[in-house]
């Protein structure tokens, strides 16, 4: 987090001036589950990308390449949503 | 050039907002002010205004959809009452955190229960607290006038809070009587064109309204809204005596009547003023040194102003047309107790609640009281709280 500000410094009425800066809110620590994805039973079906509300599902030159556990809340959608036959993806407790 | 004319105070209302124009009102009928809209809405139809009017769900849609209009830069107006506002309540400090400029007419009624549609002012003091100007009318003439000058306080941009001007039910809101009213032209002059500092529309600057705040932040904001209505103070007496340059009407933060060397003194807000001011010049005429003091700003509270309009006073009666329920004093008594005590007066301050769901408030009963402060100088006993005209 960068340094607070005074209420002097920030706009009035709690607006956000600059577009596009959510990416600087890291929201991984949220997580209480992990998801683990396991790349030799990736079908490439693309449906964690489709469904993850957090564009979290990492890709690399057109695959699924992993997750980005920094922002990643851990809400398992995308272990829901991975095909039954493949089950690339698998939740598991988050150690504290 | 003004014109003399028969008035109610919702066609003051309404008359006040045809010439101020707004681009948009949203709002949901309840009584005593649904006349406001009903008259409004001829306006519109007519073609006399180009106010986009939304008649929405409820009083919660109202309120969402003026802030939704005020963070895309309009100039809003809406009128409610009573449950109509209490619905609206959770959007009250929506609008105010999120610096929406905005007028609302709060035409004052009862809260249930038991259901009663008259006048008290219930509505409106439960929401004191909530970052909200609030103005208080006596009659039509300052419910109009103050509708007027609330869009140039709500969109001055030392204050961008929203301003709720009071108008007691009934009692104002539905009695002809004779006003002063300017041309149209004269009003739009007066007020100006509105020049949003944002807009939820700008396309080509993307910004972000009403996100959410965690702990770091939060009293940030709040700060902030205490120093928008800190500088109300000062721009609410400018645009008092901007008004009153420009027409004749002069506006402060309180009326003092008889007040000067007043020993015995009541505070009042609204029309009951008038009653009391009745009975006051009579007292004059006794050779009684009576005098009222009518609070016509309750948010911001000038609490300096009137300790020190107050300070000759020895025994102070503040009437409350609403309940505080458990506590000392109903709530103007609470701001003037307060403001006294920093101001180290020795007065004795006694509450009393009146006219509670439009209970006849008559001059008989406030000689009552006055008879009660006299003969505190006597026996030095009085009580501290009581109602007036309630059968014991």
């Amino acid at each position: 987090m960068s340094e607070l500000k005074s209420w002097k410094e920030i706009p009035e009425g709690v607006v956000i001036e600059e577009a596009g800066n959510s990416e600087e809110y890291k929201t991984g620590a949220w997580r209480s589950f992990r998801p683990i994805w396991y790349k030799d039973r990736c079908i490439q079906c693309y449906r964690c990308w489709t469904f993850c509300p957090d564009l979290s599902i990492l890709i690399k030159e057109g695959k699924v390449a992993g997750i980005n556990y920094e922002y990643c809340k851990g809400c398992g959608i995308c272990a829901h949503e991975c095909p039954k036959k493949a089950n690339a993806i698998e939740m598991v407790p988050e150690r504290t | 050039m003004q014109k003399f004319d028969a008035f109610t105070g919702n066609l003051a209302v309404a008359t006040a907002m045809k010439q101020i124009n707004p681009d948009v009102c949203a709002a949901y009928p309840i009584t005593p002010s649904t006349e406001i809209m009903m008259i409004f809405a001829d306006f519109v139809s007519n073609g006399e205004v180009n106010t986009e009017l939304v008649t929405v769900e409820s009083e919660h849609s109202a309120m969402s959809a003026c802030i939704g209009a005020s963070l895309a830069g309009g100039r809003v107006m809406t009128a409610t009452s009573s449950a109509g506002l209490a619905y609206m309540w959770e959007l009250l400090s929506v609008a105010s955190g999120l610096r929406c400029s905005m007028v609302l007419t709060c035409v004052n009624r009862a809260l249930s229960a038991p259901l009663n549609i008259h006048c008290d002012h219930s509505d409106a003091m439960g929401a004191k607290d909530t970052g909200w100007i609030q103005i208080f009318s006596e009659n039509a003439q300052e419910a109009y006038d103050n509708v007027i000058q609330a869009v140039k306080i709500t969109e001055h941009k030392d204050v961008r809070l929203p301003v709720m001007v009071c108008v007691d039910g009934f009692i104002i809101s539905h009695s002809y009587e004779k006003m002063q009213y300017m041309e149209d032209k004269e009003v739009r002059d007066f007020i100006g064109e509105f020049n949003p500092y944002r807009s939820l529309l700008n396309v080509e600057k993307p910004e972000t309204f009403g996100a959410m705040v965690l702990p770091n932040y939060y009293m940030e904001f709040k700060r902030q809204v205490r120093e928008g209505m800190e500088k109300a103070r000062r721009v609410i007496l400018d645009v008092g005596n901007e008004f009153g340059s420009r027409f004749g009407r002069y506006y402060g933060y309180f009326e003092n009547y008889m007040l000067d060397d007043a020993e015995i003194v009541f505070v009042v807000m609204s029309s009951a003023a008038g009653t009391v001011k009745h009975v006051v010049k009579n007292l004059r005429d006794r050779g009684i040194k009576a005098g009222v003091l009518k609070p016509r700003v309750f948010r911001p509270f000038p609490a300096r102003e009137i300790a020190e309009a107050l300070k000759n006073s020895k025994v102070i009666c503040v009437l409350d047309r609403a309940e505080t329920f458990g506590a000392e004093g109903g709530p103007l008594y609470l701001e003037i107790k307060a403001a006294l005590q920093t101001a180290k007066s020795s007065a004795t301050i006694i509450s009393r609640i009146f006219g509670l769901g439009q209970r006849d408030f008559l001059p008989v009963h406030v000689e009552n009281i006055y008879k009660e402060m006299a003969g505190y100088f006597e026996t030095g006993n009085i009580k501290m709280f009581d109602y007036v005209n309630v059968r014991d």
